[in-house]
């Protein structure tokens, strides 16, 4: 990494009204990457909108690069950030799956791009159709994949991607994920934290061994050799690196914390599981709903318990096993689907820790599609559902939940 | 089955960074496409007009401005055929080469 750039003002922490999408652009801009390439698509074009703004008005000093669609955009970022540039890109539903070439191509480079994705429904009915279908489209992309709750946590996750994706250890493109319209365009009281602040939080990264760097003139190769038995190696290196960055994700939530005074648990966030006999699981804005209705159940005398799920790739197999083992009824709570599967992908995946977390029902359920609220009592009736479930009476393994119907 | 150590495992030596990194100037990918050819262009030079289609069309890049014609490297070009597509003159034509040319058409050329 190049030493920090030094010409926009510092700025204080400032706490604002903002959007997630406003959330995020601030964040991208106190981190100070060298190099942006994005192209506009609903719900992300706030993203870059905003970054053009400080752009124009000098707070963020890079190559803003305008391209003709999302695939140039990737391929402009895994190449700014093999040649050393901290980079961000930004898209969501269709740009994502127009760049999804490029995208095995940043992974397989090793290539650490920082990418928002605003989740919204492929194929789209209209334009602000909210839905995790794009991200569950790319799960085995090789890239690291995050999810936040809150536009404040759209802000923290940014600067933590940072961290996380150009770390020695892990040197992977990382993929932030948030709601379309429920996070992207809704505003909420965000701290905004100060220029110093960020770059201190970044600045280890400048004391790490210096990544290799294409540059003019010098006979750097990447990915120019290596057929067979190379590819395979690189292959090996890359899931073990992914493993890796469960712990590190962890490690760097609770440097953040330090820094930030803000913590969100790493790969996941337990609440009020402790004593919990009952638990959802699920990500995104949905967990703000849960929050509300886990603690109502709780004042009802129910032993009833929540996990956030932060991050989907790498899954974070180990943490979730440790808390959902010995339950007696899971609930998982999914906002696309798992085609060939009949449930939805997150089901799908905590389904296959069966042997660790022990034989208790799992129940699926799949809501939230297509912009569709999920309202309170979606949640109340999964509650209801566990709670029956844990008693040994029937219930189908996966349901449909549909705001309205 | 046992994990495969990536230090140990076969070509485990092959980058000794994390990514994929090589010297460039010692390790570079290097195919030599002109093995996977079946049929090869040869050039009528006296119908060559100059015009540089071929030349610009080549997907391995291997036919270069020449001083009358555009001569092909033989070591890289795969035998594709799309220079003899593209010359506006037919100045190429395909004939059958290397170990698999099998009496398709291009042989009776
Ligand atoms: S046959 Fe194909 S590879 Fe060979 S010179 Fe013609 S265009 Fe190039
Ligand atoms: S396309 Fe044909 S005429 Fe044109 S330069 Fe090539 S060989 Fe000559």
């Amino acid at each position: 990494m190049e030493a920090q750039r030094t010409k926009p003002d510092p700025t204080p922490e400032q706490r604002r009204v903002i959007t997630g999408n406003a959330a995020a652009a601030h964040a991208v801009r106190l981190c100070r990457p060298g190099v942006i390439a994005t192209y506009p698509i609903t719900p992300q074009s706030e993203v870059i909108e905003t970054l053009e703004n400080f752009h124009v008005n000098g707070t963020l000093d890079c190559e803003m690069i305008a391209v003709e669609g999302e695939n140039s955009a990737q391929n402009i970022v895994c190449a700014a950030a093999t040649a050393g540039e901290r980079v961000f890109t930004a898209t969501s539903s269709y740009g994502l799956v127009f760049m999804y070439d490029a995208m095995l191509q940043t992974a397989g480079y090793r290539a650490p791009v920082v990418m928002v994705n605003v989740n919204r429904e492929p194929p789209g009915i209209h334009a602000v159709c909210s839905g995790q279908q794009d991200m569950i489209a790319t799960r085995d992309s090789g890239w690291l994949q995050v999810i936040a709750e809150t536009g404040q946590e759209i802000m923290d996750l940014v600067i933590m991607a940072y961290r996380l994706a150009e770390d020695d250890d892990i040197q992977l493109p990382i993929m932030v994920n948030y709601d379309g319209y429920y996070l992207s365009y809704l505003a909420e009281a965000i701290s905004i934290p100060s220029q110093q602040a960020v770059d201190d939080f970044l600045a280890p990264l400048c004391a790490q061994p210096a990544r290799p760097a294409l540059r003019p003139g010098t006979g750097m190769g990447a990915g120019a050799h290596g057929l067979g038995t190379g590819f395979v190696e690189l292959r090996r290196k890359h899931l073990l690196a992914m493993e890796r960055a469960k712990d590190k994700f962890d490690e760097v939530d609770a440097l953040f914390a330090a820094d930030f005074g803000r913590t969100y648990g790493g790969q996941i966030e337990c609440y009020r599981t402790d004593d919990a006999e009952l638990v959802l699981v699920t990500s995104g804005s949905a967990v703000g709903t849960a929050r509300t209705v886990i603690d109502a159940q709780r004042d009802a005398g129910i032993k009833v318990g929540l996990v956030k799920l932060r991050m989907f790739r790498p899954f974070p197999r180990q943490r979730l096993a440790a808390v959902l083992h010995g339950r007696q009824a899971i609930g998982v709570l999914d906002r696309s689907v798992a085609f060939g599967w009949d449930c939805g992908p997150i089901y799908q995946e905590i389904r296959a820790l069966t042997p660790e977390i022990g034989i208790v029902p799992l129940l699926g359920y799949i809501d939230g599609l297509a912009n569709m609220d999920i309202p309170k009592p979606h949640i109340e009736t999964i509650v209801t559902d566990l709670a029956a479930a844990a008693r040994g009476e029937s219930r189908p393994p996966v349901s449909w939940l549909v705001a309205g119907a | 089955m046992a994990l495969v150590d990536p230090k140990t495992a076969p070509g485990a030596a092959t980058f000794p960074t994390e990514a994929s990194w090589s010297d460039a100037s010692k390790d570079l990918l290097c195919l030599t496409t002109g093995s996977w050819r079946t049929e090869k262009p040869i050039v009528v030079v006296e119908k060559c007009t100059y015009c540089g289609q071929c030349y610009l069309f080549c997907p391995t890049q291997c036919i270069t401005p020449g001083e009358t014609y555009f001569p092909i490297d033989l070591t890289y070009c795969k035998g594709c055929g799309i220079c003899a597509k593209e010359c506006p003159t037919q100045a190429i034509v395909m004939v059958a080469d290397g170990d698999e040319a099998d009496g398709s058409p291009a042989d009776q050329t």
